[in-house]
């Protein structure tokens, strides 16, 4: 896990290693200056000359310079690393995201790939910069100072055999009850979070409801819980300060009462120097293993984010580029040959099962069925933005795995459902579907599309500023946008996943009459929830369940199949017009 | 609507002062024992870990006289029992600190939790009007980033400020009570490592400025191109965004990067001009030692070794709690600010509730006079008190709803509906439709009194329906809403949202009605299955049926349906239809749909256009008038 990570690191190994460099020349000047000190303070008591003192002085000031040097560069080198780390990791993951197929973006979901290019990287990145600095410091100083007690203090250095496994034990018992308790309490305060924002959205219900006395009630149970465990994880916690502590001051104590004693007795070669770094040396070192705790809780608590990191750059994609690929596409045929589906290898249900379909290149075909017949599921299959599970699909006579993926989805084009602008102006949006096209096939295409009469009623016309989730346009005429997007590619295929849902019938008849018109041999494959947009289509398919139930002309169908007939007299009969 | 942004202009320090008083008012009103017992503690604890220092220069200056004579059982008589106590401060710091930590860890979440519930008690009581005027992520953030910053700040910055502080007055006086040559070396040191933070924290401010609008700007492109990520493949777009996202990401690092550098470099330097300090102070005062300069001090103790090495551990306590004090200093500022955007929606008008006329349970008699009762008799009244004369009248029940000449605007000056009225009689089924912006959702919005209305009357069983209390009122009417609410929890639990004393069979019943029954008992768990995320885990049409069983629970007599059907695809909506009818039989309904097949059987349809009512009537007199209804059913308009 934290080596997939440290792979994105690079071009950044280079601050990574003066950043540990730099730190570990601060340790080692920082834990021989009390050394020097205690020299200092010695000759002092002995008196020496003027000149012998200010020399040591001289020396320790040059010596707390190159200190604040190293540590001041390596705050920045380590920024440095960890930034550039952080700004590898998101472009290795997005590129990764970027290699995804459907399946792929279907398992994370769209708003935890969110979170894991924000929050998770940021966690990260904190997490490196802390261990690059403070992972390297800490142990060092730790050992440094022991080393230097020792030999320094003698005898007096004894006290750290019982302060330093007391501290280490202590933080290590607070470290494993605090870490849970902490988890818990995170969760029960996210989903806290989470309720919260259901009443914000919701507003309308509660107070339809005039439920606000009872979501506060709700509100402070759930409160009051969580801040008794809060309360209680924090308690725990708490308890470090006075460990540290009792640690320090049995430490100043002890140096305090034996070294007066050794001191004095002339008992070892000690003097009071020495004896004032021993407390000097005795606070770095529970300092340091403070540190050290203070490093195992940010890495535990970085290690989750540093998993779902690592989970994204692991990830298979589920669809690979043939290596010896087919470029062009021949023509707009399409056949599926006994294909079944399902969305994952465990499922146990097959969303599509046995489907034999033969669509000849230019014609129009229309898709029928209720929510949750894989209507969507079908078309997806033909740009293969999903593999069959069984049984092959071609296109243009070719298989669709044996095509190179961007000649197979160029000639394919598809208007998604759930469909999107980006921000941008409308022309940017448009010429994703072709960026090297004209204006002029600009408005050809929006004209095919009906749209190029709203969209030069802007003020701004092809120019008009999409906002971000294209917030600023109606649902109809993001529909047709969306359309001329797909247009523009010049597509053999074009498929109309339920895109004309929120234009009104009139503008939907003109479409489908602009296709016969103007792109007669490009295959249109149609999907509505209404049938009068699919009634003049060479051919219709009913699905039902993951199959497809019945197929055929509108009059053939209105003849031979159910489903279609009820459906049909319900529309007409309810007054065909829905125009949500 | 307009979106009002809370994060606009820094307040005034004035009023930033303001809201820290209010704070600590608050800490002290939840705490009038606890707060004065924590501050002691934390001042003796302090207190105790900076008198050690005199004691250690004692014992120093002792071993110093009993190591020339080598006479250890003499100077153990002097050292041990200032150690002794020495001991005993130590363990009056430690018991302290204990207290007031353990204290604090209590007393901060029990402060965060009834802010919290403040908070929220205060959110519950807003209007409808500011949730649709602020946005929903602001109004959470208050809950997340502005009550964390509280944390921050009592659990930490407020503690270490006043124990810091307290540990640097008491050093600055030990120091001034050996020897004020040697302290005045250490203040102008301090003065250095201020103007060093300073200018160096200015740097990092900028660039933190800075980095939040690159990261601000990362997490929109992402969050965009991540919901848009099928589009991408699906257009073969996936390289181009990419070199987006690079140039985006690259901005972010230069910007991330010199913030930190300037954040990091700060703490090592800051505290290596502590070790400068220390060094300096070791040389100056062994030249001090040598030279025999006459000390100046409040204790008139002379320059000696036993001075200069307490000293050297001293300028460590006292550069340390500065920059501890500092540091603290900017979380709080942080938090005040997080506290004065939490005590602005307390401060928020509370939605007004001066409504008197209440709904209540009642027996009729055989001779038709009402009387008033305790017990559930499925028979409801209007209770009306007039303070003319004191007299209590009861008005059953019934449903009747009426809208005379009712004008309306979100904002001044842009009026949302003009000279609006309707009549509906008990039973009967009204129907809005109309353009997006037409005004038919804003209609609904006033019948609940969400919003009053500006002019003209609105009249509930013929009382104005101001004069009703607005829970009652709101009870009396059952909303259905194009946009589904549910809440975390089970099933049952969602349904009886709509009356919580309804019993699990009246709550099955309500899900039949609505034909959600179905479905819902082949969910895994049935009734039990617990929904999360809002129903995350439900289709559109099925959140929709629960919200409609959840509504017929209630049992009002006037309904309100706002596009409820709008996301049931047309054969779903077949058998939805039927359990809708049921739903609707024997009370007023008011429906907004885009289906005309939804509204086609409604006793009247109004057609809305700009906030006026410019066609009203039956289905097939509309059709006759070939007015814009006639338009509507056509296809000719595009409804959105």
């Amino acid at each position: 896990m934290f080596r997939t990570i440290s792979r994105c690191l690079r071009e950044f190994k280079l601050p990574t290693i003066i950043t540990i460099l730099f730190m570990t020349g601060e340790a080692v000047i920082e834990a021989i200056i009390p050394f020097i000190t205690a020299r200092l303070v010695d000759n002092l008591t002995a008196g020496i000359a003027m000149s012998a003192l200010l020399r040591t002085g001289l020396i320790l000031f040059v010596m707390t310079l190159v200190s604040l040097f190293c540590g001041g560069m390596a705050g920045m080198t380590s920024a440095k690393a960890a930034a550039g780390l952080a700004k590898n990791v998101r472009h290795d993951i997005f590129e990764k995201v970027q290699t995804f197929a459907f399946s792929n973006i279907d398992k994370f979901s769209s708003s935890s790939l969110v979170t894991r290019l924000t929050t998770d990287i940021n966690n990260v990145q904190m997490a490196f910069m802390m261990l690059i600095r403070m992972a390297i410091r800490a142990p060092l100083m730790l050992i440094f100072s022991i080393i230097m007690a020792f030999i320094m203090g003698g005898k007096l250095a004894g006290t750290f055999v019982v302060v330093i496994p007391v501290l280490a034990c202590g933080l290590l018992l607070i470290g494993k009850f605090a870490l849970p308790a902490f988890r818990r309490v995170f969760k029960k305060y996210d989903r806290l979070n989470e309720s919260i924002e259901e009443n914000v959205r919701g507003m309308r219900v509660v107070k339809g409801f005039s439920r606000e006395e009872y979501e506060k009630e709700k509100f402070r149970t759930a409160a009051e819980d969580i801040c008794k465990d809060f309360t209680k994880a924090e308690r725990i916690v708490a308890l470090n300060g006075p460990i540290m502590q009792v640690c320090l001051y049995f430490n100043m104590a002890f140096i305090l009462m034996v070294g007066s004693k050794i001191i004095i007795n002339g008992e070892s070669s000690i003097n009071v120097g020495e004896m004032s770094s021993m407390l000097t040396y005795g606070f770095q070192i529970l300092i340091q293993l403070m540190m050290l705790s203070m490093i195992y809780v940010m890495m535990t608590l970085s290690a989750e984010s540093a998993k779902r990191i690592s989970e994204v750059l692991q990830e298979e994609p589920d669809i690979h580029n043939p290596e010896t690929a087919c470029e062009t596409v021949a023509d707009g045929s399409i056949v599926f040959e006994n294909v079944s589906f399902k969305y994952s290898q465990k499922a146990k249900k097959f969303a599509l099962s046995d489907i034999d379909v033969q669509i000849p290149s230019g014609a129009t075909v229309g898709i029928i069925g209720g929510t949750g017949s894989s209507k969507s599921t079908f078309v997806q299959l033909i740009p293969r933005l999903y593999d069959v599970t069984e049984g092959r699909i071609k296109v243009g006579g070719v298989d669709v795995c044996e095509y190179d993926l961007h000649a197979l989805r160029d000639a394919v084009a598809m208007v998604l459902q759930k469909n999107v602008l980006f921000s941008g102006t409308i022309k940017e949006n448009l010429r994703w579907g072709n960026p090297d096209a004209t204006d002029e096939e600009l408005i050809e295409a929006c004209k095919l599309s009906q749209a190029h009469d709203f969209v030069s009623a802007f003020p701004d016309g092809y120019d008009t500023m999409i906002e971000q989730g294209g917030t600023n346009v109606s649902g109809g005429q993001k529909q047709r946008l969306c359309i001329a997007r797909a247009l523009l590619k010049k597509p053999k295929i074009l498929i109309l996943d339920d895109s004309t849902s929120a234009v009104d019938t009139k503008t939907d008849a003109f479409i489908r009459e602009g296709f016969r018109k103007y792109i007669p041999d490009t295959t249109k494959i149609i999907i509505a929830q209404r049938i009068a947009s699919v009634m003049d289509a060479d051919m219709i398919l009913v699905m039902d369940n993951g199959k497809i139930a019945a197929s055929g002309t509108h009059d053939e169908l209105m003849q031979s199949c159910d489903i279609y007939r009820e459906v049909y007299e319900q529309q007409t009969n309810g007054g065909d017009n829905d125009a949500a | 609507m307009p979106r009002n942004n809370n994060y606009g202009e820094p307040k005034k320090p004035a009023e930033a002062f303001k809201s820290l008083k209010r704070l600590l008012g608050l800490l002290r009103q939840f705490y009038p024992k606890l707060l004065p017992v924590t501050l002691v503690c934390i001042l003796f604890s302090s207190g105790a870990s900076a008198i050690p220092a005199v004691f250690l220069q004692k014992v120093i200056a002792d071993i110093e006289v009993f190591s020339e004579s080598g006479d250890w059982a003499a100077a153990r008589a002097v050292i041990y029992p200032k150690v002794y106590v020495l001991i005993a401060l130590y363990v009056v710091s430690i018991i302290c600190m204990t207290l007031w930590q353990q204290l604090v860890a209590i007393m901060t979440q029990g402060f965060l939790n009834k802010m919290r519930c403040k908070l929220f008690d205060s959110m519950q009581n807003l209007p409808i009007r500011y949730f649709d005027t602020h946005k929903h992520g602001d109004i959470m953030s208050h809950y997340t980033n502005d009550i964390d910053t509280l944390r921050q700040m009592l659990s930490q910055a407020l503690p270490s400020l006043v124990q810091a502080g307290a540990v640097v007055v008491f050093v600055f006086a030990i120091m001034l009570y050996y020897s004020i040559w040697l302290t005045l070396i250490v203040i102008i040191g301090i003065v250095l490592m201020m103007t060093v933070s300073k200018k160096i924290g200015g740097g990092s401010a900028k660039y933190f400025i800075r980095q939040q609008a690159a990261v601000g700007k990362t997490e929109g492109f992402v969050q965009e191109m991540m919901n848009g990520q099928k589009v991408v493949q699906v257009f073969c777009h996936e390289e181009q965004s990419q070199k987006d996202f690079d140039a985006v990401n690259d901005a972010l690092y230069e910007d991330m990067y010199r913030a930190h550098a300037y954040a990091n470099a700060l703490v090592p330097i800051i505290m290596n001009i502590g070790n400068v300090l220390y060094v300096i102070i070791a040389t100056i005062g062994g030249v001090l030692l040598l030279t025999d300069v006459p000390n100046l001090s409040f204790s008139g103790m002379p320059i000696c070794l036993s001075i200069v090495v307490p000293f050297l551990n001293m300028t460590k306590q006292f550069t340390g709690n500065l920059n501890q004090v500092t540091q603290q200093i900017n979380a709080i500022v942080m938090a005040v600010a997080g506290a004065d955007r939490i005590f602005t929606l307390m401060d928020e008008q509370p939605e007004a509730d001066d409504g008197y006329v209440t709904m209540v349970n009642v027996h009729t008699a055989a001779d038709g006079t009402v009387t008033e009762a305790d017990e559930i008799t499925h028979e409801w009244a209007w209770k009306h008190p007039h303070t003319a004369d004191g007299s209590i009248t009861y008005t059953p029940l019934r449903g009747e709803v009426t809208l005379d000449s009712v004008d309306f605007a979100y904002e001044e000056g842009k009026d949302v509906l003009h000279d609006v009225t309707v009549f509906a009689k008990p039973g009967q089924k009204v129907a809005f439709v109309g353009a997006t912006g037409a005004g038919k959702t804003t209609i609904t919005n006033l019948i609940n009194r969400f919003y009053d209305i500006a002019d003209g009357k609105i009249r509930y069983d013929g009382i104005n329906i101001n004069k009703i209390k607005k829970s009652d009122l709101r009870r009396s009417l059952g909303i259905v809403l194009q946009e589904t609410n549910l809440f975390t929890g089970s099933v049952m639990e969602n349904i009886r949202y709509g009356r919580l004393d309804a019993t699990d069979e009246e709550c099955v019943a309500a899900a039949k009605l609505a034909g959600a029954d179905d479905f819902i008992t082949r969910l895994p768990e049935g009734y039990d299955t617990l929904l999360s995320g809002n129903g995350a885990n439900l289709s559109q049409g099925q959140r929709q049926l629960i919200a409609i069983a959840r509504a017929a629970v209630a049992d009002p007599p006037v309904m309100i349906l706002d596009e409820a059907t709008s996301s049931i695809d047309t054969r779903t909506e077949a058998i939805v239809q039927r359990g809708m009818d049921a739903l609707m039989k024997g009370r007023t309904v008011f429906v907004i749909a885009h289906r005309l097949s939804t509204v086609k059987n409604s006793d009247v349809i109004m057609v809305l256009d700009h906030g006026r009512i410019i066609e009203r009537g039956s289905h097939d007199a509309l059709l006759e008038k070939k007015g814009t209804y006639y338009q509507l059913y056509t296809g000719a308009f595009e409804l959105d």
